[in-house]
């Protein structure tokens, strides 16, 4: 085990990779996760040049093709930074980037496509090992922890519900996250708790929620409406029988399908839900005491400002 | 039970005459009502071969039949019809005309991976839900499903720019599959932000739609992943045996054509 506070000088400053949602449809993602950083003196360096992970499409298409997106990537963030650490606050950049290392790792036929490409496309090959990708929820548990929060926060969140969604990406398939699972101290891939712990720090009441690792149907939200609506409700439904008031998300296209999808089921299957949706990065924010529009809560679908008022969050 | 067994007493192989006379006895209607039996003859024997050949199929042979996967599938708690145990079981035993039942309903698997975390065999069940309807489009069994269409032009946008636009994403896929822009749902959601956001956002939005948000020095890795693609499109041809000889003036033309489609 490396020691905590080397671990956390080393991650002061990171590569971020914000991926093609976080500069579209999940914005409010990256303003609240640059935000943050400011806040707590943390130093996000962009990667250069950067191009699509491959998402949940391209592998359909090809596997391969995603590994060598993957790998460019990581081949960009390489030397962006002194560590080598890239951190993607997107689920599906975070698992495409993890999957492209344990394929290059572990996989023949995977490496020499990277390379062929790669030399076809005229930068270097991205080798297995180069980098480290991490998520948000590693960065700021690894960077200031839970004592730190405390300390920061001041239990600004106190009073408020919240059921913790995590998604699919965060957590499966759990070969390629190798420092999952590991006991005391680490994620687990079946019940994870690294953003219940953040938010427990600031204040948060955070409720049982059993759906945690759910799929929301992000991959068919436009392909199979239908089906996406149905997981998506009984997400919500779900959360509000738990109590909760928000729902904490940590991925763009969960996060966008919670709210089209809260809006859909209710326009085509008339079942209303009222449970605010927004990124931990938001609601970390607001505990740190960011005002709402510096943390893109008004790019969000839904509506949660006059809740955050109530709360005396303004 | 096997499903194959409880599959003989579908609706469609019972047979009843409305009027029929056995020995003076009258039988007709439900009193004569029996299940036809089944005879399969027509084993697909290169299915599960032609399956592992395409990508997300390469272990299919390893499954043990335990039943995690659609023990622990998504889409099965919502469509009970959706079981991929059972497909598995089809198609390693080469039941094709038991498959095809369920071809319209194969696509929709939704990439969760609640099976690939499940399965003790590391059969990569998702992977095979994805070649099985991959398969079923090359052989001409459905058409073309949503979720292939959506794929394409996800990926086209990314070959050809290095990076996605969502909102381009979104209309260029209504209007592939015919559906309207301004349905009711997506009308609310554009109401939701346009009555919040400032104007700044609007401008920077309709900017990055008509710029495409592009990765810079593209075009050498542009080319590189279409012959890729072109590339293992043969392959997976020559697999199903569906080769088609290839364009005489190489691989440009095919790019081409392949841009056009």
């Amino acid at each position: 085990m490396v020691d905590i506070t080397d671990r956390a000088r080393k991650l002061r400053e990171v590569a971020y990779y914000p991926g093609c949602a976080l500069e579209g449809s999940g914005n409010g993602y990256d303003v609240s996760t640059r935000a943050i950083a400011y806040e707590l003196g943390l130093k996000l360096q962009d990667v250069k040049d950067w191009n699509c992970c491959g998402a949940m499409e391209v592998k359909n298409i090809d596997p391969k093709i995603q590994t060598y997106l993957s790998s460019r990537v990581l081949s960009q963030a390489v030397n962006a930074t002194k560590n080598n650490v890239v951190m993607a606050p997107c689920n599906g950049c975070y698992h495409n980037l993890k999957k492209a290392e344990y394929d290059l790792a572990h996989d023949a036929a995977s490496r020499e496509v990277v390379s062929t490409l790669s030399s076809k496309a005229g930068h270097k090959t991205y080798e297995a090992g180069q980098a480290e990708t991490i998520h948000a929820l590693d960065w700021i548990k690894d960077t200031i922890g839970e004592e730190g929060l405390r300390k920061r926060t001041k239990g600004r969140l106190a009073g408020m519900k919240i059921a913790n969604y995590y998604g699919c990406m965060y957590v499966r398939p759990r070969h390629i996250f190798p420092e999952k699972d590991k006991g005391p101290g680490s994620e687990s891939t079946s019940k994870p708790h690294f953003m219940d712990d953040l938010l427990a720090a600031s204040g948060a009441e955070n409720v049982e929620f059993p759906l945690k690792t759910a799929c929301c149907g992000g991959a068919h939200t436009l392909s199979d409406s239908d089906t996406s609506t149905k997981l998506v409700l009984n997400i919500l439904q779900a959360a509000e029988a738990s109590g909760a008031e928000v729902i904490a998300t940590e991925c763009p296209t969960c996060h966008s399908g919670l709210e089209m999808h809260q809006i859909r089921a209710e326009k085509r299957f008339g079942k209303k839900t009222t449970v605010k949706i927004l990124y931990f990065t938001q609601l970390l924010g607001l505990a740190l005491g960011i005002k709402p529009r510096k943390l893109g809560i008004q790019q969000n679908i839904s509506n949660s400002l006059e809740f955050i008022h109530e709360k005396g969050l303004t | 039970m096997p499903i194959h067994e409880k599959s003989l007493i579908r609706p469609e192989n019972l047979r009843t005459h409305e009027n029929l006379t056995i020995d003076g006895v009258d039988v007709s209607g439900h009193w004569s009502t029996f299940i036809e039996s089944r005879v399969v003859t027509d084993y697909n024997e290169a299915m599960e071969d032609e399956i592992a050949a395409l990508p997300g199929g390469e272990h299919i042979h390893r499954c043990w039949q335990c039943g995690s996967c659609t023990n622990s599938c998504t889409v099965n708690a919502i469509e009970p019809r959706f079981n991929p145990r059972y497909w598995i079981y089809l198609i390693r035993t080469g039941m094709e005309s038991e498959l095809l039942r369920d071809k319209d309903l194969i696509w929709q698997c939704v990439s969760c991976n609640k099976c690939t975390y499940a399965c003790p065999r590391d059969v990569f069940p998702e992977g095979v839900m994805k070649a099985t309807a991959h398969w079923l489009e090359l052989k001409g069994h459905t058409p073309e499903s949503p979720s292939t269409t959506f794929d394409k032009i996800f990926t086209d946008e990314i070959v050809q720019h290095g990076r996605i636009e969502d909102t381009k994403v979104l209309m260029k896929f209504l209007q592939k599959t015919k559906q309207p822009l301004l349905q009711d749902w997506l009308k609310q959601i554009a109401w939701n932000i346009g009555m919040r956001l400032p104007v700044k956002w609007g401008i920077k939005s309709a900017w990055s739609f008509v710029f495409h948000p592009k990765a810079r020095r593209w075009s050498k890795a542009r080319t590189a992943i279409q012959d890729y693609i072109i590339e293992k499109e043969t392959e997976h041809k020559q697999a199903l045996g569906l080769h088609k000889p290839k364009a005489a003036n190489g691989n440009a033309t095919q790019r081409k054509l392949h841009a056009a489609e």
